[in-house]
């Protein structure tokens, strides 16, 4: 992630001429900056950029660290999750690459979102919370290998569905839209697959996409998970009725959107 | 910011507007060999030029371009569930292609409802280069679409100016990624290649690729020519 890059995405959210004119004029000054001394710059940058942007693009970059910290929540408790399990030895050796594959994407993730809510917008990344996995005591993740992978299922789905209800929220921003789409779609492979592996144990007869709003095997807890998976309204048209697909397909062929508190409702459950 | 007052826009649609001419040309090149090797009558024909698409601009000619790529997913899976791959795969596989050709069907439809009378005209499709006997070959080229979905839509989403639009497209992507994980362990069970380093990188983020990349892939099996000059830049 390029500061200078995110800057010229940077979008001076007003009407007002003058203040276009500021943020315009400031972003020049940073990039000639850049162009003597980037490494410079670069250090230069939380202190330095935030107090030269217009009040406008401080309120729009308040929002983008609100979402992007939203999001570094959800991904140091899929990081810590999946170091977790690797330390305790409860994945079957034949798995261990697929699940540490898992484990360093979310490491990535976390590290990532740091980096840019930290050194590219100027805020403070949230620090990682204290999670209890085991719920109140209610799975055993970390020696129980087919609840390991239950959860990791049920983790991989909210992920998806939680990047996919914030695009809105960061689309004035092209890069940081990006970025999220691109995490986004990581977690859609990371769900497909270990929902593919619990079929492939026979712990379910799911597959890799969401068929209506089936929890399968899953705790009953896991539902607010797959609610509205069954939607096969889009864009005001009733899929089914347009193509004469059974609804069970359709709704395999769209993925839902969770907002956030619905996304913290779930997560609820695993902080400590 | 959506409008870069700097980049010379008239430029970059000039290049583009003359890479389709040339690829017009050289599909009138492409008909005019044809029609010379095989029509012997005395019927004199002007040369036929194949007739293009235009996706259009903003977010129509988007909403065009996910539709093209559509078409040629479920164009694929159509063929792929006549081919000899099919009539003897697994139950596994079986399943697994039954549901992809009824997903991309599904969007497909969706999109060309959705785009009314804006939406482009049917595209033709050439996949010679694919044996859709061999398991291998259907798999790879699976594989090559289902990649080359997730990365075009995660491309585009920075273009699209309407929320709504930019969550179609969210639910579509999501739905091509798992596709696309599901592909790649068929074809190396238990790995890691679901998410391997080829399309994901050190922040864990997968490629994107840009309308004239992904077009440009794509044109090894649509034949109709695609003009996307009109798309944002």
């Amino acid at each position: 992630m390029n500061l200078l890059n995110l800057l010229d995405k940077m979008c001076p959210d007003t009407k007002n001429a003058d203040e276009k004119e500021l943020f315009f004029s400031r972003r020049e000054a940073f990039h000639r900056f850049g162009d003597m001394s980037k490494k410079m710059a670069m250090a230069a940058v939380p202190l330095g950029i935030l107090s030269a942007l217009p009040k406008v693009a401080k309120a729009d970059t308040a929002s983008l660290i609100e979402v992007l910290n939203y999001a570094l929540t959800l991904e140091h408790l899929e990081y810590r999750y999946y170091q977790m399990g690797i330390d305790a030895g409860v994945i079957d050796g034949a798995d261990t690459a697929i699940f540490e594959k898992i484990r360093d994407h979310e490491l990535a993730h976390v590290n990532f979102l740091t980096e840019v809510v930290g050194n590219v917008l100027g805020g403070d990344p949230v620090m990682e919370p204290e999670f209890d996995f085991t719920a109140d005591g209610n799975f055993s993740p970390f020696t129980d290998y087919p609840t390991f992978l239950a959860l990791s299922q049920a983790f991989e789905d909210t992920g998806v569905r939680a990047y996919k209800g914030q695009a809105g929220n960061v689309m004035e921003n092209d890069v940081v839209l990006t970025a999220a789409l691109s995490i986004h779609s990581v977690e859609a492979r990371h769900a497909s697959m270990v929902r593919r592996l619990r079929t492939k144990k026979g712990q379910d007869s799911i597959k890799g996409w969401i068929t209506e709003d089936s929890i399968g095997t899953l705790p009953a807890a896991t539902q607010a998970i797959y609610s509205g998976e069954d939607n096969v309204m889009h864009g005001g048209v009733d899929v089914t009725q347009l193509t004469g697909i059974d609804s069970g397909a359709v709704t395999e062929g769209w993925d839902e959107p969770l907002n956030k508190d619905q996304v913290l409702g779930i997560a609820s459950l695993f902080l400590a | 910011m959506k409008k870069d007052l700097i980049k010379p826009q008239g430029l970059v649609k000039n290049a583009n507007r003359r890479k389709f001419l040339q690829k017009g040309s050289l599909s009138i090149a492409a008909a005019g060999l044809f029609m010379v090797g095989c029509n012997d009558d005395d019927d004199i024909m002007p040369p036929m030029e194949k007739e293009g698409v235009m996706l259009g601009s903003g977010d129509i000619g988007i909403l065009n371009y996910a539709y093209a790529l559509e078409q040629l997913e479920a164009a694929f899976y159509a063929t792929v569930m006549q081919g000899g791959y099919f009539a003897n795969a697994s139950a596994e596989e079986k399943e697994i292609m039954g549901d992809l050709e009824k997903h991309e069907r599904a969007h497909k439809e969706f999109f060309k409802a959705a785009l009314g009378s804006a939406a482009i005209e049917d595209l033709e499709v050439d996949f010679s280069a694919i044996n859709f006997d061999d398991r291998m070959s259907v798999l790879n080229a699976a594989k090559t679409f289902e990649d080359l979905g997730v990365a075009a839509y995660n491309g585009a989403g920075q273009h699209i100016q309407d929320a709504g639009y930019l969550l179609i497209a969210g639910k579509i992507v999501s739905v091509e990624a798992r596709h696309a994980a599901a592909i790649r362990d068929l074809l190396n069970p238990g790995s890691t290649d679901f998410a391997g380093d080829d399309i994901i990188d050190g922040n864990g983020l997968e490629r994107t690729l840009s309308f004239s990349e992904v077009l440009t892939a794509a044109s090894n099996y649509v034949t109709t020519p695609i003009d996307f000059s009109q798309l944002p830049s």
